[in-house]
């Protein structure tokens, strides 16, 4: 009887899993945290294209280079670019109020974003960019529909142009974006823009949880320690009780 | 005092004899641990009570390390968390076993009561000290809900929002009410500051204080078990032969005989070792691997600092309070949602005059009690479903129906159980 | 009951076996309430090295900069304070710095990387004040030497060298920090090569 119910509860417990989030279907975004070079590659992407409008108010440069493996002094020569202290957070000079101004909504700081979002989510955000000359920077976003920000990789992608198809819907006729297709003006190809937001995307899913990776491996000897002590409990109390049964 | 003169000679001995002619220190280990008599036939149900007091203690030590480090303010306290994340040696750690404790406790929580329900621990003379674990449940939801708010993420934020608000149903005084809660016109640093006040000081005493009633309660009535049978008989009326050849202590001894009973230590402390060694297996899987649990121990708006002005898309309690949160979302009047949520909890603390058998445990009830129980458990998990998903119309019909079938249980229970076609108990527990 | 018969050793092996791995555990457990105490990367950032610039430092002349909140001196000695020096020997707790207050590269009769650029922790080694630099009147307190350090709290005195006299509350000579020349003119106070 018991056992039943509760075989009942786990087997509902996958149905819990919320079912929120954006209607477009996210792609894989199948990042590494364990992949130093492809954190390292995201770093120095993420200083060059994101950081002019997107800090890090809770990320510091010495931790993030320690992290990701890149040596202090080359970190500090290369990847801070506004003289910033090695020890100091990853800030950029904009002016909240000023910025507000200009896209509507100040930029949001990006340490968390992975954990708002989720990976999959920033992957495909930044594949999602298209050309849409009706929005004042000429780019929209299918994930994140009437999106404030420019295409900032467009020199790297190029703008993508959407593939429409007419669809019924409720009845109606409407045009829905079905895909995008390169219009071939970026410095990279399809695949390697692709690796670039997969490491944007890595990098991150790092400064989201920078503890990630040192939780896992010290969870591992945790969870081992634990087993040697359930084995000697198991037979400790089947000692004991001995005396009872 | 008889303990006094077995304890051991030597230097040990002498430090002991000293320490118990001052506090009855061997009286109450004896009492309470070594000679405290526990019905032999304790199953995995009876786990649950130690896991809870091990949480405690996890949530105690981790909170006082936490508040080293955490800023109580509306500017900081955001900051502060990412600061004890990311700056603080191991502040990621203390901070997940924090965070997945409170979790735990709520997981560990219900299953305690579950048992209770099932194997009628409530019934006479148990009242009081299914009272007390009432109390115990309700400090706790105070304190999970406050406790909620000082991350100060999104979810902290709207999620006080929308239960403060409740107050506001209570007719005349509601508004005035919630804005005395608050302390200012919507949630802000005055708000936080007294919920942080309250979280790690009032509430974690009360908590303690009413564990220590609890268990003081739980020792003077006796344990009760899975068959739901009285292991103390009156004095006189076991043989000898029949009694367990254990020392119990005499204040237990003189007043009643007691059968099928062994010593607390060290039959149940290895068991329970046992116990606490398997939950910390769970445990420490979800702290170093999943802390978030699917968006259910730690909730994605919450990483995104609280914004007075940016509703999330979905507000939900954390899952430990879901169940509630549909019943109060179940019905479309403010007042009686209201009134119908607090009913849920009440209800429950009125159970020991509910149900009115005299048989405790369900292994020799009626069929009806059985069919009872399992409904009520399909129904809290529903209602939990509900409760922490967007609504639909679906949804809002399913959770009509199980805030329903939640309070039929009771309804129920209180018919049937007056003349109630139960099986034969036995004299004895069973295996 | 009790009829099956207790092994007692395999019993008592046990038992010490689950208190010991207990125990280990419980020590681990601790291991991140204690190391959390330890200063933070924020503290730890707010302790970095600082860069000095001393192409402005005029022949006898003391700047003050902040080090891990404590004032750290620089000091360019003229010649005549450096032959100043070696007449009070005599007169020191510690001439030879033969105490730890100072690494291996300061451990010299100047207790300095160059004679002439001194770099001190200015805090008095008694009880933690920070001693006045009496550029010319310390005659008055040491006769024969006309430059040096005069705790006001408890009456210490130090030389040139920040080496501590003699009958004096101080017991050791001022601490020299860690610190690296990073060009001519540039002193980085914090971090010496090879040393953190």
């Amino acid at each position: 009887m018991m056992k039943k119910l509760i075989i009942g509860l786990f087997a509902l417990l996958p149905t819990f899993v919320m079912a929120a989030g954006p209607s477009v279907p996210l792609m894989d975004a199948n990042n590494d945290l364990t992949d130093k070079a492809s954190l390292q590659r995201g770093a120095q992407l993420f200083m060059n294209y994101c950081l002019g409008c997107h800090q890090m108010q809770y990320q510091r440069y010495e931790r993030t280079f320690r992290d990701i493996g890149i040596p202090t002094d080359i970190g500090q020569e290369q990847l801070i670019f506004d003289g910033s202290k090695v020890g100091g957070h990853i800030l950029n000079a904009m002016d909240q109020d000023d910025a507000a101004k200009w896209f509507g909504a100040a930029p949001p700081d990006l340490t968390l974003i992975s954990r708002v979002k989720s990976p999959d989510y920033i992957y495909t955000y930044l594949k999602s960019f298209y050309k849409d000359e009706s929005r004042p920077f000429g780019v929209n976003n299918t994930v994140f529909p009437l999106v404030g920000m420019p295409h900032v990789l467009q020199e790297l992608q190029g703008l993508p142009l959407p593939i429409t198809e007419e669809v019924e819907e409720h009845g109606k006729m409407v045009t829905k974006i079905v895909g995008l297709e390169t219009d071939g003006s970026g410095e990279m190809s399809t695949d390697e823009y692709d690796h670039a937001a997969r490491d944007i995307t890595n990098f991150l899913a790092y400064v989201g949880e920078p503890s990630r990776l040192e939780s896992e491996s010290l969870g591992i000897k945790v969870l081992g320690f634990l087993l040697i002590l359930f084995i000697l409990a198991f037979f400790l109390k089947k000692e004991y009780w001995r005396d009872v049964h | 005092m008889a303990e006094n003169s077995k304890a051991a000679s030597g230097v040990v001995g002498n430090v002991i004899n000293w320490i118990d002619d001052r506090i009855p220190m061997t009286r109450v280990w004896n009492m309470h641990i070594a000679q405290y008599p526990a019905p032999k036939n304790f199953n995995f149900w009876y786990l649950f009570g130690s896991l809870a007091i091990l949480v405690l203690v996890n949530q105690i030590l981790t909170g006082i390390w936490l508040t080293m480090n955490y800023v109580p303010s509306a500017e900081g306290a955001f900051a502060s968390v990412e600061y004890i994340m990311r700056d603080v040696e191991y502040g990621w750690l203390l901070r997940y076993l924090h965070s997945t404790g409170a979790s735990a406790f709520f997981v560990v929580v219900y299953l305690h009561m579950f048992r209770g329900m099932i194997y009628g621990s409530y019934q006479k003379p148990r009242e009081l000290l299914w009272l007390f674990g009432m109390f115990i449940f309700l400090a706790l939801m105070a304190e999970a809900f406050m406790g909620y708010l000082l991350p100060w993420g999104q979810m902290s934020f709207w999620g006080a929002q929308v239960i403060i608000s409740l107050f506001g149903a209570i007719p005349v005084i509601g508004e005035d009410l919630t804005q005395w809660i608050r302390g200012d016109y919507v949630i802000s640093g005055a708000t936080l500051n007294r919920f942080f006040a309250l979280h790690v000081i009032a509430l974690p005493l009360v908590l303690v204080i009413l564990v220590f009633l609890h268990i003081v309660a739980l020792h003077e009535v006796g344990s009760n078990n899975p068959d739901g049978i009285d292991i103390k008989h009156k004095k006189g009326t076991i043989s000898e032969d029949e009694k367990p050849k254990f020392k119990f202590h005499e204040y237990y001894t003189d007043k009643k005989d007691i059968v099928d009973a062994i010593p607390f230590h060290p039959y149940y402390t290895v068991k329970d070792v046992l116990g606490v060694a398997g939950f910390l297996i769970l445990f420490c899987w979800v702290v170093f691997f999943s802390p978030e649990m699917g968006g259910f121990f730690l909730e994605a708006p919450n990483f995104e600092a609280a914004n007075p002005l940016k509703t999330p898309e979905h507000i939900f309690p954390v899952w430990y309070f879901t169940p509630f949160y549909a019943i109060l979302r179940a019905i479309p009047d403010k007042l009686m949602g209201v009134a119908a949520m607090g009913a849920s909890i009440v209800v429950l603390a009125l159970l020991p005059w509910l149900d009115r058998g005299s048989v405790r445990s369900i292994r020799y009830r009626c069929t009806l009690h059985k069919l009872n129980i399992a409904q009520f458990v399909v129904t809290f998990v529903i209602l939990g479903w509900v409760g922490a998903t967007p609504q639909t119309d679906f949804k809002t019909i399913l959770s009509q129906i199980t805030t329903v079938t939640y309070f039929m249980f009771f309804v129920l229970l209180f018919v049937y159980s007056k003349n109630e076609t139960t099986k034969p108990l036995p004299t004895r527990v069973t295996k | 009951m009790s009829n099956a018969p207790v092994d007692n050793g395999r019993r008592r092996f046990l038992t010490i076996a689950t208190s010991v791995v207990g125990g280990v555990g419980a020590a681990g457990a601790a291991v991140p309430f204690i190391a959390s105490w330890n200063p933070s990367e924020r503290a730890k950032s707010a302790g970095a090295p600082v860069e000095v610039d001393i192409s402005k430092l005029e022949p006898g002349q003391l700047i003050r900069v902040e080090w891990r909140g404590k004032p750290v001196w620089v000091i360019s000695r003229t010649p005549k304070m450096l032959e100043d020096m070696k007449a009070h020997e005599g007169q020191l707790r510690d001439p030879a710095s033969e105490e730890p207050q100072q690494l291996d590269s300061a451990k010299n009769p100047y207790r300095s990387k160059r004679p002439e650029i001194f770099v001190a922790v200015g805090i008095c080694t008694h009880l933690g004040c920070s001693p006045s630099f009496l550029q010319g009147g310390f005659g008055e307190k040491v006769e024969g030497t006309e430059d040096g350090f005069f705790c006001p709290c408890h009456g210490s005195k130090f030389d040139m060298a920040g080496r501590v006299f003699q009958a004096v509350p101080a017991p050791l000579n001022l601490e020299i920090p860690p610190y690296t020349f990073i060009d001519e003119t540039t002193i980085l106070v914090g971090e010496e090569e090879g040393v953190a």
